[in-house]
């Protein structure tokens, strides 16, 4: 009927059509939409700042006379006077010279720690980074409390988030199904996408804002607790920094399952909200 | 094995939408509408005072810092900004190891005043230990001694139409092209007033080293490290921020700072 169903039939991986089911209500839009923007600038500006300073640490304090870094990247210079970016995990260096530590053209490297393509503004900016940090947080922070009430509310969370006893006890199925790249398209969420989204949405996201909140000497006065539920501020920055790398991770099998499982079908329902089915699985229910 | 769905082709379309996402961070892209003359940088930055807003409301005014214990002061405090003042005024005082250092507060008080580093120390003291955070993301844990701020302010009278406390340092940085700045930073009276608000003279059980600010600089411990004044010349209360250097409230601001750094 249109262009894209047109298209999406020739992509389409098997023969018939299933039913077009309302998949996404309006408020998951939206706030999807919100989250992949402000998590865009949120990330590039994030790495602007952790740049000022590309050096994490366990605990109340940043050790500079006594030794609790878990992570660096820097440019050091080694015994023959060559200069390479470094990073160091938990004590042991790896040389990552034009990605970590050090990058940019050959003949005029820069000393830093994420490249000048992995942040914004491009060139070292601290000011400007937390500006863009801080207004995209405020964006970010308010799409989670509206989607947190809103699909609390609604069973969303409970229904469609939260594994089932019957999810977990397919979870074996569904692993050596998704080994396969044996996918079911029924509009329901499986269990793996289950434990992802409800990892990201209610464990990931939750403790972003957290420990953000907690990196703030003016909260700390108010909410001195969330110290002691994270360690200090500098596990605070550690954890936050961790959860950055999940959020990236997820993002990176969620384009490439999105981009698997039809992304036609997949952008028109979290734009839209509907989503076609699979004809078999549609047959399996009407049976 | 029907189920099998990643072909060769769909394997490279998602490589190229993988490849695109690549470029699409190549962030030189958006320098244009960041860069300090931008009206975007400006709207962006409008949030910055919600932030102020939100959290003057869910802190207490009188809300403190955490503190530590002594053990956990296991470094010298870092410094860091301007840790060795060649400012000819300031390398007078250093020379007589500041004995004729003058505090002077002014502006919107009743009696103008000054006072000696002795006269500081001969008044009630506060010292704490707490974690100095610093905007680059570092923390440091040191013990700081000084004079409450507010015992400055009651002495002095502050004038119902002052909003502000204004630091003249001694110290400069140098800003390349415009030259050299002298440092100055502001806070509001909330803060002003804040018991852990100390003018201090000692760190660690030491008088208070070149490095960190010697004779005296301001502790707020609710907020970053650069608005912790070092070298302090004079206090000066204010209704404005306009007349001081660009405008912003602080050295730092000027070039692009939040002025409110509780976050």
């Amino acid at each position: 009927m249109t262009i894209i169903d047109d298209i999406e039939s020739r992509l389409t991986h098997h023969g018939g059509k299933g039913k077009v089911i309302y998949r996404h209500r309006i408020a998951t839009r939206i706030t999807h939409w919100t989250w992949a923007i402000a998590l865009f600038f949120l990330l590039l500006s994030g790495l602007q700042i952790f740049n000022a300073h590309p050096e994490l640490y366990i605990g109340k304090q940043s050790g500079f006379e006594f030794d609790n870094s878990v992570l660096s990247m820097r440019a050091m210079q080694a015994a023959d006077g060559k200069i390479d970016g470094y990073t160091t995990i938990f004590g042991q260096s790896y040389r990552t010279t034009g990605i970590f530590g050090m990058s940019g053209p050959a003949d005029n490297p820069s000393y830093r720690g994420f490249p000048a393509w992995a942040t914004l503004p491009s060139y070292q900016d601290l000011a400007t980074g937390r500006v863009i940090h801080f207004f995209f947080a405020w964006f970010f922070v308010a799409a989670f409390l509206v989607w947190f009430v809103a699909s609390l509310i609604s069973g969303h969370i409970s229904r469609d988030i939260l594994p089932s006893r019957a999810d977990i006890r397919g979870l074996p199925k569904s692993l050596s199904d998704h080994l396969r790249f044996r996918f079911h398209h029924d509009g329901r969420y499986n269990v793996l996408q289950k434990i992802a989204y409800a990892g990201v949405l209610l464990v990931v996201f939750p403790l972003i804002i957290l420990t953000g909140i907690t990196m703030s000497p003016g909260m700390n006065a108010a909410w001195p607790w969330l110290l002691d539920v994270f360690g200090g501020r500098q596990t605070a920055r550690t954890i936050h920094f961790v959860c950055m790398a999940l959020l990236v991770a997820f993002f990176l099998i969620h384009i490439f399952m999105v981009v698997a499982a039809g992304p036609l079908n997949e952008m028109r329902s979290i734009i839209t909200g509907w989503y076609r089915t699979d004809p078999e699985k549609e047959e399996e229910h009407t049976a | 094995m029907s189920g099998f769905i990643i072909n060769r082709r769909r394997f490279l379309t998602l490589a190229g939408a993988a490849a695109s996402t690549v470029t699409l961070s190549g962030c030189d892209a958006l320098d244009g509408f960041l860069s300090s003359q931008s009206p975007v940088r400006d709207v962006l930055a409008s949030a910055n005072s919600l932030t102020y807003r939100v959290q003057r409301m869910l802190i207490d005014a009188d809300a403190l810092a955490p503190e530590f214990s002594a053990s956990e002061v296991r470094q010298g405090q870092r410094p860091n900004g301007s840790t060795d003042p060649t400012d000819a005024d300031y390398l007078g005082l250093k020379e007589k190891q500041f004995a004729d250092y003058r505090l002077t507060i002014g502006g919107l008080v009743e009696k103008p005043l000054s006072f000696s580093l002795d006269e500081l120390r001969n008044m009630p003291a506060r010292t704490q230990i707490t974690r100095h955070d610093c905007v680059e993301g570092w923390s440091c844990i040191a013990k700081w001694t000084g004079v409450p701020l507010a015992t400055i302010l009651d002495e002095a009278g502050v004038k119902p139409q002052a909003r502000f406390v204004v630091f003249h340092c001694y110290d400069s940085m140098d800003l390349g092209l415009s030259g050299a700045v002298r440092y100055y930073e502001s806070i509001d009276l909330i803060d002003a007033r804040h018991p852990q608000t100390i003018l201090a003279y000692g760190c660690n059980d030491e008088a208070l080293r070149v490095a960190n600010g010697a004779p005296l600089r301001v502790r707020i411990e609710r907020q970053l490290g650069y608005k912790m004044a070092k070298y302090i010349k004079g206090i000066e209360l204010a209704s404005t921020l306009a007349p001081y250097g660009s405008g912003k409230g602080g050295f730092w601001e000027d070039l692009g700072y939040e002025w409110y750094a509780g976050i």
